[in-house]
């Protein structure tokens, strides 16, 4: 899934500034899942809004919405009807997300409520780590089903660096080494063989270096 | 001869032989580089220039090269992949190559977070086995990685550093087997401190004939005290310096822990002499060039050879 943490309430406040009257609009998608922008969040982030303008002096009304996703258009067309009765929304869903109603509702500002972070997992209650770089070329096969791209910190192709100590990064203690994995992986699948391979020269065209990136499926397109 | 450097010209005779380095300054300054060479001079086959090491911000090592070079030490050039993509990697072997740089370190780099700017974006387009790959492709074959020929292919002694005591152990060697499929021509390690580690490894590299295939140039740094010792162990990832070690330099009044620290490395080359297929060592006498003469005339390995 797309995770994120929230934005600061100050930077969230600041933004809001200009305005006093908003939507906060949350997605049930991924960031329900991740607890940073579903239903539940938009309702705890408006009030808390609510409560720090009243203080301030400078009260604020906000409508709370919740789409079944921001980034599927019939979705976000059924906030049309309403959306210019705003004067701003603030979305709480992924970078995606909050584009696309920015697409779509030309003239209304949209503001970030939340930093969206990375394609990740849950590995236990409160705790997501990065997973994939949406390289778009993906090499799993030969790396025993870990991203070298994600998981080392210099997304190397032949690893480990001379800084790996007991499986733990260079970087940080608090990371471990992909390629300290990625080896272990290839053993315990036999698959050693493919370490000692040089591979090719990653091409990076599919990846955010080729420009923003679309999918095309003509098989899908009516 | 791939690339008709000294470096390469002494080890193909057969001598045992002796590369220092260079940390080019945090500045502008022309005459720290030359002061340090002053120190180099005479007592190395080649001398690398650093890279931006630990992602600290120095004078480029294409112009500290040029600055030794001056000086007549044979410079060797270090090139990390974190700084630059293929574009400008290959756009600087090609400016190295034409100002007559011959010898070559192909490097990851330390990662950005422990420099000065920690919030830079890092590059790591290809990796430094990948940097191999690519140098022995325009000097051998004459030709971009695209196909495109060359204007005049570029002359390295193509080099790649290993770290025998990083983990996991067991692929240090099948690591080294690559790099050498991939072109490397030699290889620095980084600084031995245990011995009997480095002496297995060497074992496992033997077996595999690795050491017919590439030269060995086995890396010491001199201790300056017990105090950098333990510094070292703690803050440089995959830094093996046993107990033993620090004990010894240790037991040291603090004013005699750095003739110490020269006297431990002296006997250290010494013993890498004695181990088969080690060609030669690489002395980093880190901010200590200084000593140069006196480590390396102490090993017994001056005069350098002059070969024509
Ligand atoms: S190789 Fe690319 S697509 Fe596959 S997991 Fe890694 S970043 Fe994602
Ligand atoms: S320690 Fe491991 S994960 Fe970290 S940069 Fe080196 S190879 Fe990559």
């Amino acid at each position: 899934m797309i995770t994120g943490t929230p934005k600061p309430i100050e930077e969230v406040l600041e933004m809001l500034e200009p305005y006093d009257n908003i939507i906060v609009a949350g997605c049930h998608g991924c960031v329900t899942v991740c607890r940073v922008g579903g239903e539940k969040e938009v309702q705890v982030l408006a009030s808390t809004i609510r409560l720090a303008r009243e203080a301030a002096g400078n009260k604020i009304n906000i409508k709370e919405v919740s789409l079944e996703r921001q980034c599927d258009p019939e979705y976000v067309e059924s906030m049309r009807p309403y959306v210019g009765d705003y004067q701003a929304v603030l979305s709480i869903a992924c970078g995606a997300g909050i584009q696309f109603l920015a697409e779509k509702f030309t003239t209304t500002p949209l503001l970030p409520g939340i930093n969206t972070g990375f394609l990740g997992v849950t590995e236990r209650q409160g705790e997501w780590a990065e997973r994939c770089q949406g390289c778009g070329d993906c090499v799993l096969h030969l790396t025993g089903g870990i991203c070298p791209v994600t998981r080392c910190a210099k997304s190397l192709f032949h690893g480990p660096c001379g800084g790996s100590v007991r499986g733990i990064c260079e970087v940080d203690k608090e990371i471990k080494c992909g390629w300290q994995l990625i080896i272990d992986r290839l053993k315990a699948l036999g698959q050693m063989e493919n370490y000692g391979k040089l591979k090719p020269y990653k091409g990076w065209s599919s990846a955010r270096d080729g420009g923003p990136r679309r999918i095309i499926r003509e098989d899908m397109i009516s | 001869m791939k690339s008709g450097s000294n470096l390469e010209k002494v080890l193909a005779a057969g001598h045992f032989s002796v590369t220092a380095e260079c940390g080019p300054p945090r500045g502008a300054d022309p005459e720290i580089v030359r002061k340090k060479a002053a120190f180099v001079r005479g007592h190395v086959d080649a001398c690398n220039v650093t890279d931006n090491q630990t992602a600290m911000v120095r004078m480029s090592s294409l112009a500290g090269c040029m600055l030794i070079k001056e000086q007549g030490i044979e410079p060797l050039i270090q090139m990390v992949v974190r700084d630059r993509n293929r574009i400008a990697l290959q756009s600087d072997l090609l400016g190295a190559s034409a100002l007559g740089v011959r010898n070559l370190l192909c490097l990851s780099g330390d990662h950005q977070k422990f420099g000065d700017d920690p919030q830079a974006k890092n590059v790591f387009d290809i990796d430094s086995m990948q940097l191999i790959h690519l140098v022995r492709t325009m000097r051998d074959e004459g030709v971009f990685p695209s196909g495109d020929k060359l204007e005049g292919a570029p002359q390295f002694f193509i080099g790649c550093a290993v770290n025998p005591f990083a983990d996991p152990f067991e692929i240090r060697v099948p690591r080294l087997k690559l790099k050498i499929d991939a072109g490397a021509d030699f290889v620095q390690t980084q600084c031995i401190y245990n011995m009997d580690k480095f002496k297995k490894y060497m074992e496992d590299a033997r077996k595999e004939g690795l050491h017919e295939k590439v030269k060995i140039l086995a890396g010491v740094t001199p201790l300056k005290s017990a105090g950098m010792a333990k510094f070292m162990r703690r803050m440089v990832a995959g830094m093996d310096i046993p107990e033993a070690v620090i004990e010894r330099i240790a037991a040291e009044p603090k004013d005699k822990q750095a003739a110490k620290g020269i006297e431990m490395c002296i006997e250290q080359i010494e013993e890498l002499k004695e181990v088969e297929g080690v060609a030669g060592v690489h002395v980093m006498a880190i901010e200590w060039e200084e000593k140069l003469e006196e480590i390396i005339g102490g090993a017994g390995l001056l005069p350098r050879p002059v070969l024509v």
